[in-house]
């Protein structure tokens, strides 16, 4: 398989197999069945799963309980040892690497959120933001200094002082989410983050995520059990299903194009206004302007349901533009209200 | 497994029961008509003993004369290991009740005063506050207070001096090892099986082993008391590092600690709430020594008491062992409040004054300044005088001789009704079986509920007493203990059901049990000495008061654990308050009652020891004989067979529990 040249992290048929003598098995079944590894008495959590997480981009491994998911990114961290395959973060594979390399490697350039928070009772917000950095060895000023900073980009200033059990859980989280871009890192893991909030708080820090990543530009990987967060958030997701992923794709795609009954069985549900670009439902450009003239310009990426409000103020056709400014497609305003009625 | 085919099962529990038949009408046979062919069976003969008792004997010579390490010999290490504990606990003696001397014994001129009974108090009650707010602060307060108003200050703060360093050791020791355990898996299989003989073998039983290494007094007394509280934190240690939530783990791991930061800064401190439960633990089963530490060279409130019962002398035992349940009260309820305290953000007070910043430390400070400067010149500041304390040990003696003078024929009929109807067959049965009937016996037992392992355990250790020749002994033991629980049972469990389903009841059943449980064995040994006299009978009252708590508490607990849904079903099909316990919650609560019971066995195992005091024949009796014979081996013999009986009762007793479990669906 080919690597994909904007690669940070790439996994190559990575296995994770439960069990005893897993990897002896592994190697004398080089590509088991689900039948040969429950003859073998194994549990299968990951199988065989290759992906490429991009540089700067919003990377959703989605899948329900049991799907393998968590222990994914958790061989991704190599919180869990992988029985077979190659883990490469910036072409360096990490299942060679040291434990020494490893701690350098997990103190300088990743950090993670977890779904519990994993906030330490003892420390203040403060000692928790600032916790990896005195880990480090950073005197006690520094690692203050720099903690504050994030402690101020997640909200949270004026509550340094606290201890996590004075906190909400969306405030815990915030707190989560400082500590774990304390240490800058390259590459940010979040682990369901949102899913022990209510559903009023998950929105709001679904936003906040947002907004901290068009200022940071970060690499995440971002698992969830929730397919709505998954289209709010992804660049791109990877859909799994007992230890195997069935499509990997932009939100688009999977909602256009379902690779799996799977796929179709999430998709069906979601509003496709919310998910569907002009990109996908414009028309050739056409050599001149249509008779009444346009309606307006709008971009490949604008959503149906913001097209929707254009064209009922406006029944004229929109102009797609690309990022250029050139026109590139027509959108109609029939085409915009067939994907309201698809639902 | 659960997916299996239920028949073999089932063939195999019938087989079972096929075989239970056949080996209890044989072990009849056996019993009945064996005696004259086969002798050795009822009697194990003198020449097949093992002489394991004088071979720990010379191993301990051995020990303490010859043996060496290459840089240092053994009496080096344990002088070592004296000279760590004697220079804190001299300080604290020091600081709480003898002062800083200057000169040796009777010449010794006093430098500095100990601190005055105010500012110790002073220094409680601001504990108290800053734990856990003015209710608590009025609570210790109100325990000390006792303790010099009844005259008993000098000897508890003796106590309290050894207490207060015997703690941290035991703590630590006990977290090390526990960290240890959590670490290296080798280890913790290694460390297991030491600490179920640690925590079943009877103290006297190692008593013996650090008199010779260490000799007699206090620091004896106090490496007893560490030894006997530190199991505890070892086993809480390894459960409290377990139960750290697998993301907290992660967190460490993702954040790039190294071992010692995993363990210190992340393990440790999130498992905080577990550990500081063993403090607690540690704190109470000290204090739960300071009797038998006096045995060995504790002076305080255990020397009090055990010179009083020595010279039966029931007013005094009994202020002094109030004092002891006073100072436990009030360490327990401190100890508990610092670990129920969450740490809390405070307004910023960077800046101010050291004394604004800590105004405890600064009140406490002022006290003992003052009142030491105050006490120089009058003395009722600095002790308080004898001439105010309060003294019940009369009203105690009056009473009990008021019962004895009034009530002693109907005393002594329910004496002899009892041991004549119930206790001497009972022991007669018991004795009369042949040991390899009783070893078969129970590994059939253990083979039934637990598979082989159990069933070879069982019956190796049975055994084993009767191979070192102490079979007819260990059957007493068996015979009190078991009379004990069943009786005890049979108060405790309908206590407990009465008291499940009423809720102010329980309350009040609540506060006894937790009284009774508080209370230092040798304080129930007085009273029933002094009603019954020294003999079985006496020995099975205070058996049965001292081990009958968890009985209670397990029952009551079992059945208000019932799930309320299950009850409201057997309601709605319409059962009658007494099928509804019955068939419903009593069926349910079974495992956990079975529990109880364990407990109340191994408390009883461990009250008996202590009633041997009082002129029981049995295992206990052979400890302390050779406690006050300095025989080690003899000692750790009798020590060990105790110990194999509480095992075999608590692993059968457990599988048995576990496997009611698994059957109801309870196991989580």
């Amino acid at each position: 398989m080919k690597t994909d040249d904007l690669a940070k992290l790439s996994c190559r048929s990575v296995w994770k197999l439960f069990g005893n003598d897993s990897d002896g098995f592994l190697r004398r079944t080089p590509n088991p069945s689900s039948e040969d590894i429950a003859a073998a008495g194994l549990i299968a959590a990951v199988k065989d799963v290759s992906l490429d997480i991009r540089d700067g981009e919003i990377f959703v491994i989605m899948g329900l309980s049991g799907s393998g998911k968590s222990t994914l990114v958790r061989c991704m961290s190599r919180l869990v040892e992988p029985t077979a395959g190659e883990i490469l973060f910036n072409g360096q594979d990490l299942l060679q690497a040291s434990d020494k390399e490893m701690i350098e490697i997990r103190r300088h350039r990743m950090g993670m959120v977890f779904q519990h928070f994993a906030l330490l009772p003892h420390l203040s917000v403060l000692g928790n933001v600032a916790f990896p950095l005195e880990v480090q060895g950073l005197d006690k000023a520094t690692r203050e200094a720099q903690a504050r900073e994030v402690i101020e980009l997640v909200g949270l200033e004026g509550r340094e002082a606290y201890y996590p059990r004075e906190l909400s859980g969306g405030q815990q989280q915030r707190v989560g989410i400082a500590r774990s871009l304390a240490v800058e890192p390259e590459l940010w893991f979040l682990d369901e983050p949102f899913s022990a909030l209510d559903p009023l708080i998950r929105r709001e820090m679904q936003d906040e995520f947002l907004r901290i990543q068009s200022v940071l530009k970060k690499t995440i990987v971002f698992i969830t059990h929730d397919f709505d967060e998954a289209i709010r958030l992804a660049d791109r997701i990877a859909i799994m299903k007992d230890g195997k992923v069935d499509q990997t794709g932009t939100p688009e795609d999977l909602v256009m194009r379902p690779a799996t009954d799977y796929v179709a069985e999430f998709t069906r549900e979601v509003a496709k206004a919310k998910v569907l670009s002009a990109r996908a439902i414009m028309g050739p450009p056409g050599k001149r302007a249509p008779k009444g003239g346009f309606g307006g310009d709008v971009g490949l990426r604008t959503k149906v349901s913001e097209l929707a409000a254009r064209v009922s103020a406006d029944p004229r056709p929109l102009a797609v533009l690309d990022d250029d400014g050139e026109r590139v497609g027509i959108v109609t305003r029939d085409a915009v209200i067939s994907v309201l009625l698809e639902g | 497994m659960s997916s299996q085919d239920p028949a073999p099962e089932e063939i195999s529990s019938n087989t079972l029961r096929w075989v239970w038949a056949a080996a209890l009408a044989a072990s009849l046979a056996f019993w009945l008509f064996a005696k004259p062919y086969a002798p050795w069976a009822f009697k194990y003969p003198r020449a097949w003993q093992l002489p394991l008792k004088r071979e720990i004997s010379d191993f301990m010579k051995w020990l303490v004369e010859d043996a060496s390490f290459g840089l240092f010999s053994f009496t080096e290490l344990t002088r070592g290991i004296a000279w760590l504990l004697d220079i804190p606990f001299t300080i604290a003696t020091s600081i709480l009740s003898s002062g800083f001397l200057k000169g040796q014994g009777s010449d010794a001129v006093q430098i500095l005063p100990p601190l005055t009974w105010i500012a110790v108090i002073a220094i409680v009650v601001a504990l108290g506050r800053y734990a856990g707010g003015w209710k608590l602060a009025a609570l210790v307060g109100a325990c000390f207070s006792y303790l010099a108003i009844f005259g008993q200050w000098e000897s508890a703060m003796i106590t309290l001096s050894s207490i207060i360093i015997a703690v941290p050791f035991g703590v630590f020791g006990g977290l090390v090892l526990g960290i240890a355990a959590h670490r290296w898996s080798l280890f913790e299989t290694l460390i297991k099986p030491v600490l179920d003989l640690m925590q079943t073998v009877p103290v006297f039983a190692y008593l013996v082993p650090i008199l010779f290494m260490f000799g007699f007094g206090p620091v004896s007394a106090m490496v007893a008391t560490i030894v006997y509280a530190m199991p505890p934190m070892v086993r809480i240690t390894m459960l409290a590092l377990r139960q750290v939530p697998g993301e907290v783990i992660d967190l460490g791991k993702m954040t790039g600690c190294s071992p010692r930061q995993m363990t210190w800064k992340v393990m440790v401190p999130s498992a905080r709430d577990g550990l500081m439960i063993g403090v607690n633990q540690v704190i109470m089963l000290s204090l739960n020594m300071v009797i038998i530490a006096s045995m060995i060279g504790a002076g305080g409130l255990g020397y009090d008491v055990l010179a009083s019962l020595r010279r039966l002398d029931i007013g005094a035992g009994v202020e002094a062992g109030v004092a002891i349940v006073v100072l436990a009260i009030a360490l327990d309820r401190l100890s508990q409040a610092f670990a129920n305290r969450r740490p809390e953000h405070y307004e910023a007070l960077a800046g101010t004054s050291f004394f604004k910043r800590n105004p405890y430390t600064s009140t406490c400070l002022a006290i003992v300044l003052v009142t030491g400067f105050a006490g120089l010149a009058m003395g009722w500041v600095q002790t308080w005088p004898e001439s105010w304390s309060i003294t019940t040990g009369t009203f105690w003696s009056e009473v009990v001789s008021y019962i004895n003078v009034n009530y002693f024929d109907q005393l002594e009929a329910v004496k002899t009704f009892v041991l004549l109807n119930l206790m001497i067959p009972f022991k007669r049965f018991l004795i009369s079986l042949p040991w390899p009937v009783v070893a078969g016996l129970l590994g059939l037992a253990g083979y039934s509920l637990g598979g082989w392992r159990l069933a070879v355990l069982c019956a190796v250790l049975t055994t084993f007493m009767a191979v070192v020749g102490l079979w007819s002994k260990a059957m007493v033991t068996v015979y009190l203990c078991g009379i004990s629980v069943i009786i005890a049972c049979a108060i405790g469990i309908p206590i407990g059901i009465a008291a499940a389903g009423r809720d102010r009841l329980w309350r009040v059943v609540q506060v006894l049990i937790d009284t009774l449980q508080t209370l230092p064995s040798f304080v129930y040994l007085m009273p029933v000495v002094m009603l019954f006299r020294v003999g079985d009978f006496a020995a099975m009252i205070a058996v049965i008061a001292y081990a009958i708590a968890p009985a209670i508490r397990y029952t009551a607990h079992g059945l208000r654990q019932v799930d309320p849904q299950l009850v409201e079903a057997g309601i709605v099909a319409g059962c009658t308050r007494w099928q509804l316990l019955r068939k419903i919650q009593l069926k349910l609560a079974i495992p956990e009652i079975m529990l109880g019971i364990n407990q109340t066995i191994m408390l009883a195992l461990s009250m008996l020891v202590i009633t041997a005091l009082v002129g029981t024949r049995e295992l206990g009796q052979e400890v302390y004989i050779a406690l006050t014979k300095a025989d080690t081996g003899r000692g750790i013999v009798a020590g060990l067979c105790v110990a194999f009986i509480a095992i075999i009762a608590d692993r059968l007793i457990t599988a048995g529990a576990n496997r009611m479990k698994a059957r109801l669906g309870l196991q989580n």
